[in-house]
């Protein structure tokens, strides 16, 4: 299987190809096609996972570009990292597709969904395969346009096209600062494949502040797609994209390529002159985690709530790698795929029964939709770090990294677990306790599930809810494989040499699942029994729920900076295209015809007058030469 | 003086006199008529020449041919009717200019140009060596002469036919 | 003696006289005229070069038969065009025949 693991993306591929091209005329109307083809990547990925497990590995090159003394090599490579990678993607993209098919029924575009998450999921399994950065890059910008496709997917909702067109541009600024990088490293190393960039890390031929530079170039990449601070503002605008779209945008796949990227090209970090790019990814990281926690609180719309928790997670997995916890940020990496694609495919599942995504409109969805309710609750759960669901593990091995290299960073990240708890218990409360509140708005049709309105709530289809169940399984049992009880096999496989876990610690372990009880009891405390009224805090500490209502003004400030100043720009280039540059050229066309006009009383019609001029130009030639 | 010396300059002045009349004379007939004496006094120069042979063609085509064509198409158009208008136009006065520059670079040229003094020897039979070059090495020459000359005439005839069709 | 250098002068007085005919003539055909005139001086030149300057040749003279060849065709041309002007404009006088202006 690893000899051949090429096919694996390729699946996709084609099946994105043929419902492409035949679309509703193929069984399912092309979505049993892009099933077929994830769900068999899927197998395929967890059977390269199972080789790789035994001790297998592979490095498919091939010569691309023969250029001289530096050729370009591409590949694909079989190691752990990727291969848990890409079992990781296909078996939450396959059940994200089944899921699909009874969210979308009833889109008048539904072939042209599957089309676009098959090549998504393309784009995201070519790059986890890839060897060398070239390709990275490639599949970098394949999911970027996937993501814009499928953010924009309901194109004729303004908010959607905007969104998508941010998504695109925000992450278009990290994507520019990491082509840079890999266009510095490629200068210096003259190769793009990873093992001869490393290799020149270790004869010193890759160093000193260059390194550090291209380092945090390419981290540049990894910010805008994970959605870190600052280039996070486009996350919460994606949430317009159908909710399948959110679970596998916001889960497995794209925001999860950054955390990737930095762990795939670790040593350049690793080896920066003392660490230094592998700080500022831990601050970034850990700013993120806090900052997007915070923002979680304040917000209404269910889907952005996770939105926000999901900028919050990754910046953990940033902390993770960034404290030296390697396999702890691959850890968080996959958990957090299963159980954020549960809550985003559990919260579509909500939103598909009452029409809007507004929380408080929502309430008492506990006893309407039962299977939704218990699932989502798991995924809660284990997103809180609650012993013993998945989270717990992972984000206590990053936890406890943070602890054992940096007090400051573990702070950040505990007071990130405590909001976590915060705004999942809030959202929790709101959406699933009470008496249900309403549903859409009148009138004000949402495309999610609008087709859908029924008198009340009720629970979903088969099809949306075994997916459900099949990943609150993986979110409660999934976390044991990092656990040391059990002798940790993930972080055995998962490993990068010359950095160990650091050894478990009691105390730490205990504050960390303290700050998510306390978060619990909080929120619990606000939303439940209403010890003090969430309206009164609100009344209270109105300039803080202001400043996180408005997102810290970071898109009001880029709105100014770069949107208006942008704005400025152009009109100022406009003005100078308009007047001088269109200015010089009709000056000449006006020149020209005025000069026509002087010079046609030259053309007198009288031929004596041609001639004697004829003449007379001879004699001054003859003149000038003998002059001359 | 040698006789050929007075030939010359004889000649020379006949030329002269008589294309100061072509040029200026107010009477086209006048001028017509004195292209023939400027014509053959051309020729003369070229008997002088010992070009025998372009003297009789000179004589043949210029003073035979196209005078009597130049008088004909005077007599078919006003200039027959003997009327005596202007026949000089307002910019006379900067072509003498013109011309007398002219003729001074040119004389100019021709005085500075370290010539050879001596004439070099002819063939002594010059229409015999002219008929075998024209047969010989500027064969081309003469047929492309010859079409050209067709040519023209054939479009004379086209231009100057009078336009009944229409 | 008389060497090249006269009859180039001869010859160029006699173009002097064809250009000025051919630039202050109103009249076409005395236009030609001088044109013909001017012809003949180069004519001139031409067969005295082939004396003085390059003795034993005969390429002087040719080129002169030439000429006068042509002169016949452009002689030819030239009265065509005058007549068939004069036939169409009732004249034959070039400064009342500028149709081809602005």
């Amino acid at each position: 299987m690893t000899s051949v693991v090429w096919i694996i993306p390729l699946l996709p591929l084609a099946a994105f190809a043929a419902v492409t091209f035949w679309g509703a005329r193929l069984p399912g109307r092309g979505a049993y096609v892009s099933i077929a083809a994830i769900v068999l990547a899927a197998i395929g990925g967890l059977a390269v996972l199972a080789q790789v497990t035994g001790g297998a590995r592979a490095d498919l090159t091939y010569t691309w570009v023969a250029a001289g003394g530096r050729p370009i090599v591409v590949g694909f490579i079989v190691d752990p990292l990727s291969a848990v990678m890409l079992a990781m993607v296909g078996c939450v993209a396959s059940l994200i597709t089944i899921y699909s098919v009874g969210y979308m029924a009833g889109d008048p575009h539904y072939p042209r969904f599957f089309a676009y998450l098959s090549l998504f999921q393309f784009s995201m399994l070519f790059l986890v395969l890839a060897d060398n950065l070239l390709f990275i890059y490639a599949g970098w910008e394949l999911v970027g346009l996937c993501s814009y496709l499928l953010i924009g997917f309901w194109f004729d909702r303004p908010a959607a096209a905007r969104a998508a067109l941010k998504a695109f541009i925000v992450t278009r600024v990290g994507d520019f600062s990491m082509m840079i990088g890999i266009l510095m490293l490629y200068l210096r190393t003259g190769s793009l494949r990873f093992d001869d960039v490393f290799h020149a890390l270790g004869t010193g031929a890759l160093g000193g502040t260059f390194l550090t530079v291209a380092a945090l170039l390419v981290f540049g990449g990894a910010v805008g797609k994970s959605a870190q601070v600052p280039l996070h503002v486009w996350l919460p605008d994606a949430m317009e994209g159908p909710t399948p779209v959110s679970a596998l945008i916001h889960a497995a796949t794209m925001v999860a390529a950054g955390v990737y990227l930095v762990a795939r090209a670790y040593p350049l970090f690793l080896l920066s002159p003392d660490h230094e790019a592998l700080t500022i990814v831990a601050w970034v990281g850990g700013i993120t985690a806090l900052l997007a926690a915070t923002l979680a609180i304040v917000e209404d719309d269910l889907k952005r709530v996770l939105a926000y928790s999901t900028m919050s997670q990754l910046g953990y997995m940033m902390l993770g790698l960034g404290v030296l916890g390697y396999s702890a940020g691959m850890f968080h990496l996959l958990t957090h795929a299963v159980f954020k694609a549960l809550l985003f495919l559990a919260a579509g599942s909500i939103i598909h029964a009452v029409a809007t995504n507004d929380m408080k409109r929502m309430g008492g969805l506990a006893r309407a939709m039962p299977i939704t309710f218990w699932t989502f609750v798991a995924a809660t759960l284990a997103l809180t770090g609650i012993p013993p669901f998945a989270g717990f593990f992972s984000k206590d091995a990053i936890l406890l990294a943070a602890y054992a290299h940096d007090r400051v960073l573990w702070v950040l990240g505990l007071a990130g677990a405590f909001l976590t708890s915060l705004y999942m218990g809030r959202l929790c409360w709101y959406a699933f306790a009470g008496d249900f509140r309403g549903g859409a708005v009148p009138g004000a049709a949402h495309g999610d599930g609008a087709a859908h309105r029924a008198a009340g709530p009720h629970e979903s289809p088969a099809v949306m809810t075994v997916p459900l169940v099949i990943l609150a399984v993986l979110a409660v049992g999934l976390g044991w494989i990092g656990a040391a009880a059990f002798g940790d096999p993930f972080g055995r496989l998962i490993r990068f040499a010359g950095l160990e876990a650091p050894a478990g610690n009691g105390g730490a372990l205990a504050l960390s699942v303290a700050a998510a009880a306390a978060g619990w009891a909080a929120a619990g405390a606000l939303y439940r029994w209403r010890i003090v009224a969430p309206e009164t805090l609100r009344r209270d500490l109105g300039a803080l729920y202001t400043l996180l209502v408005r997102k810290y003004y970071v898109d009001d400030v880029y709105d100014w900076v770069f949107v208006r100043a942008g704005a400025g720009a152009v009109w100022i280039a406009g003005a100078i295209d308009r007047y001088v540059i269109d200015g010089l050229v009709n000056a000449a066309g006006w020149l020209a015809a005025r000069l026509g006009l002087g010079l046609r009383y030259a053309q007198s019609g009288r031929e004596e007058t041609y001639l004697l001029l004829a003449a007379l130009g001879v004699v001054v030639i003859v003149l000038a030469r003998l002059a001359w | 003086m040698t006789g050929e010396a007075i030939a010359f300059y004889v000649l020379a002045a006949i030329t002269l006199a008589a294309g100061a009349v072509v040029a200026t004379s107010p009477n086209l007939m006048h001028s017509a008529v004195a292209l023939i004496p400027a014509l053959l006094g051309v020729t003369g120069l070229y008997v002088l020449l010992n070009a025998e042979f372009v003297a009789g063609i000179q004589v043949l085509i210029y003073a035979g041919g196209i005078t009597v064509l130049i008088l004909f198409v005077i007599m078919l158009t006003e200039g027959g009717t003997g009327l005596r208008i202007r026949q000089r136009n307002e910019q006379a006065a900067i072509a003498a200019a013109v011309a007398a520059a002219t003729v001074a670079l040119l004389i100019a040229v021709a005085g500075r140009t370290p010539w050879a003094h001596e004439p070099g020897a002819l063939p002594s039979y010059t229409p015999g060596a002219i008929g075998q070059s024209f047969l010989g090495p500027n064969l081309p020459l003469f047929e492309g002469t010859s079409v050209v000359l067709l040519v023209a005439l054939v479009g004379a005839l086209l231009i100057a036919r009078k336009e009944t069709g229409e | 003696m008389i060497t090249l250098t006269h009859y180039l002068v001869v010859s160029a007085l006699v173009f002097g006289l064809g250009l000025y005919a051919a630039l202050s003539r109103r009249n076409a055909v005395a236009m030609l005229m001088g044109i013909e005139l001017m012809l003949n001086a180069a004519n001139i030149n031409l067969v005295a070069f082939n004396k003085y300057g390059a003795p034993g040749a005969m390429q002087g003279q040719i080129f002169a038969l030439i000429v006068i060849t042509l002169a016949a065709c452009e002689a030819a041309v030239g009265l065509a065009l005058i007549l068939a002007a004069y036939r169409r404009f009732e004249t034959t006088y070039v400064d009342d025949l500028n149709l081809m202006r602005w």
